[in-house]
């Protein structure tokens, strides 16, 4: 029994992490009803500037997000302003096939610079600190800090959407771009910010994503799944609602896992299929209108 | 008054199919074995990529997730010619209408994301396919098997017999599949279809049932697509997982060849094809870089001629190779143009 409570909550935590890979996802979804293909691949970038960052001033991963942050908005505004807002439009197949195109080049780029080699970030002794919350049932501090991290962000993103005049421009940019557009605002730059913002979320994830397991350039894609099945699990567009995706889609996982190793892609795989074809808008679909 | 689809243009296109066919008919008395194989190939590139325009170019179902049907088409083969003993053409014409089959509740549930989200959707149920291709032990598993040589051998007695008849096989199946697109594209549903390629909401405006068609259109690009993962792993003779359901060599590639070669045109994954095999031809000792740098063209064309290469051509000089397109012949322009009314 106790077993099995440790599996469910390694799924809870590790959800947190999915609920990261979401956020971004579903943040430039809700502005710019834009998908990044390419979303999983940056993940892996940040993983990879995190690393150089580690190596290269000496810090430990939870100290370099101070510098993998900032470095990847500066990324993500760069990218919109000089790329991906060329796609915007009526159309949907340029800015599919564009972050696509986006995905692979990064996948070989770092393929070309850091070879197909697993990485980890060495965390040191926080790696293996656990704690006992009762008789048999242990908590790793890693996965606890990350999940809290997770539940900070997704409040963080709440609040700046409901309370802050950025919230207000991307709110308002979701609802009627021209009109937006008319008010004043300069919806390139909006976007621009909504990317910036999705990358900073994307840093954190891939910091912990790298501090957790193995990375390679090859992960990205399997990253991006994650993200879009919590997003896809806890309805479109509620921010709230992809923690609980991410936690679905993690203790699906963990418990598949428990019962076949092989089976542990495939029970997060079947769990999402499944509320596709029962709920189709998602646990928690945001309130019409 | 009545409507027509040939051109100048279109009867000479006619006329240099017809010619080319007969030559590549003729291959096998005139290239090598390695110019046989490469034919090949690039013919089943030509189908995957002519399937995939067919989807996402006029029906606007943009998938990355096609490899679900290579791979099934190629594990169908696998599992028909080694557990039940069938014949591999026969296989391979019984994997069409299998990947129709499944493709059917794969619609069904994957219809209900939209528009960029189905893309993604797609990708989930392909690894969906990989994870349970990986867990089917007596074929191979995960790390795959081959076509025992039995099989291989019973085809046609001799190694170049063999060769011929895939060469065959590969040319007639691509021929199969591009007649089908044409045929389809020719009918009613085409007319529908260009409609939804142009302006989807309009077109359902002017009564077409979008849906019902898409999903048609889902349904016969997996058969399609089905055999020719059936014929791309009778070639290989080997399977794994990872290979048959790989988002790069199935899908990645196809799109590359698709939108280089114009998208929403029946001769653009021709010609994308054509180029993209110059490119490996030209770039395969860059290794990882090749991709990248084939990544960075196809974003430069998605934003500089988003018709891609042949959009550029058909519309400069008018020109289409196959007679789609539809022209009122009225007496006026017959007089003109001194067709027959």
């Amino acid at each position: 029994m106790t077993e099995w409570i440790n599996v469910i909550l390694q799924g809870v935590l590790i959800g947190g992490l999915y609920a990261m890979f979401a956020a971004g996802l579903s943040l430039i979804f809700g502005v710019m009803r834009l998908v990044n293909i390419a979303h999983g691949d940056l993940i892996v970038l940040a993983a990879y500037v995190a690393l150089l960052v580690t190596q290269g001033v000496g810090i430990d991963p939870l100290t370099s997000l101070l510098l993998v942050v900032p470095i990847m908005a500066a990324i993500g505004y760069a990218l919109q302003r000089g790329l991906l807002n060329f796609t915007l439009g009526e159309d949907l197949l340029p800015p599919l096939l564009v972050t696509f195109g986006l995905s692979i080049i990064i996948q070989n780029g770092l393929l070309e610079l850091f070879t197909a080699d697993s990485r980890k970030l060495q965390a040191g002794a926080i790696e293996i600190q656990t704690f006992q919350v009762a008789q048999g049932i242990w908590i790793g501090v890693l996965p606890l800090i990350q999940f809290v991290v997770a539940i900070a962000v997704i409040a963080g993103l709440q609040m700046l959407f409901y309370r802050t005049a950025l919230g207000r421009a991307f709110r308002a940019t979701s609802d009627d771009q021209p009109v937006a557009q008319l008010m004043g605002l300069d919806t390139r730059h909006v976007f621009a910010m909504a990317m910036a913002l999705s990358l900073a979320v994307i840093a954190i994830a891939g910091v912990f994503l790298a501090v957790r397991a193995n990375f390679d350039p090859s992960i990205g894609p399997a990253r991006l799944i994650f993200g879009f099945e919590a997003v896809i699990i806890g309805g479109l567009g509620s921010m709230w609602g992809t923690l609980i995706g991410g936690i679905v889609l993690g203790v699906s996982q963990a418990i598949g896992a428990q019962i076949n190793p092989g089976w542990q892609l495939l029970a997060g795989h079947i769990i999402f299929l499944t509320i596709l074809a029962v709920r189709p808008q998602g646990l928690f679909p945001k309130v019409a209108g | 008054m009545k409507v027509e689809h040939a051109t100048a243009s279109s009867r000479i296109g006619v006329a240099l199919v017809a010619v080319t066919l007969i030559v590549l008919t003729l291959a096998p008395f005139w290239g090598a074995r390695e110019m046989l194989r490469l034919l090949a190939e690039i013919f089943t590139f030509v189908a995957l990529a002519s399937l995939w325009n067919l989807l996402a170019g006029y029906a606007g179902l943009v998938s990355v997730g096609q490899q679900a049907f290579v791979g099934l088409g190629g594990y169908l083969l696998f599992a028909l010619a080694m557990l039940a003993g069938v014949h591999p053409i026969l296989a391979i014409l019984i994997a069409g209408p299998v990947a129709a089959l499944i493709a059917v509740p794969v619609a069904l549930l994957i219809f209900r994301l939209r528009g960029a989200y189905f893309a993604i959707g797609t990708w989930v149920v392909a690894e969906v396919f990989r994870l349970l291709a990986s867990q089917v032990s007596v074929l191979g598993g995960g790390s795959g098997i081959s076509l025992p040589a039995s099989i291989v051998i019973a085809m046609a007695p001799s190694r170049q017999a063999r060769e011929f008849e895939i060469y065959w096989l590969a040319l007639a199946l691509t021929v199969m599949v591009l007649g089908l697109i044409v045929t389809l594209l020719r009918s009613r549903h085409g007319l529908a279809l260009t409609a939804i390629r142009d302006n989807e909401l309009t077109a359902q405006s002017a009564g077409i049932d979008v849906t019902r068609l898409k999903f048609i259109v889902y349904v016969v690009t997996a058969f399609g697509t089905g055999m020719v993962g059936a014929l791309i792993f009778l070639m290989k003779l080997r399977i794994s997982p990872d290979t048959a359901f790989s988002v790069n060599d199935w899908t990645a590639f196809v799109i590359f060849i698709t939108v280089i070669g114009g998208i929403g045109r029946i001769e653009g994954p021709i010609i994308g094809t054509i180029i993209f095999f110059m490119l490996r031809q030209a770039l395969a000792d860059l290794g990882s870089l090749y991709l990248l740098i084939m990544g960075a063209v196809a974003i430069a064309i998605m934003l500089g001629a988003p018709k891609g290469l042949w959009g550029l051509v058909a519309e400069r000089f008018g020109w289409q190779v196959l007679p789609l397109q539809r022209r009122l012949v009225t007496a006026d322009t017959a007089e003109q143009t001194g067709a027959k009314p």
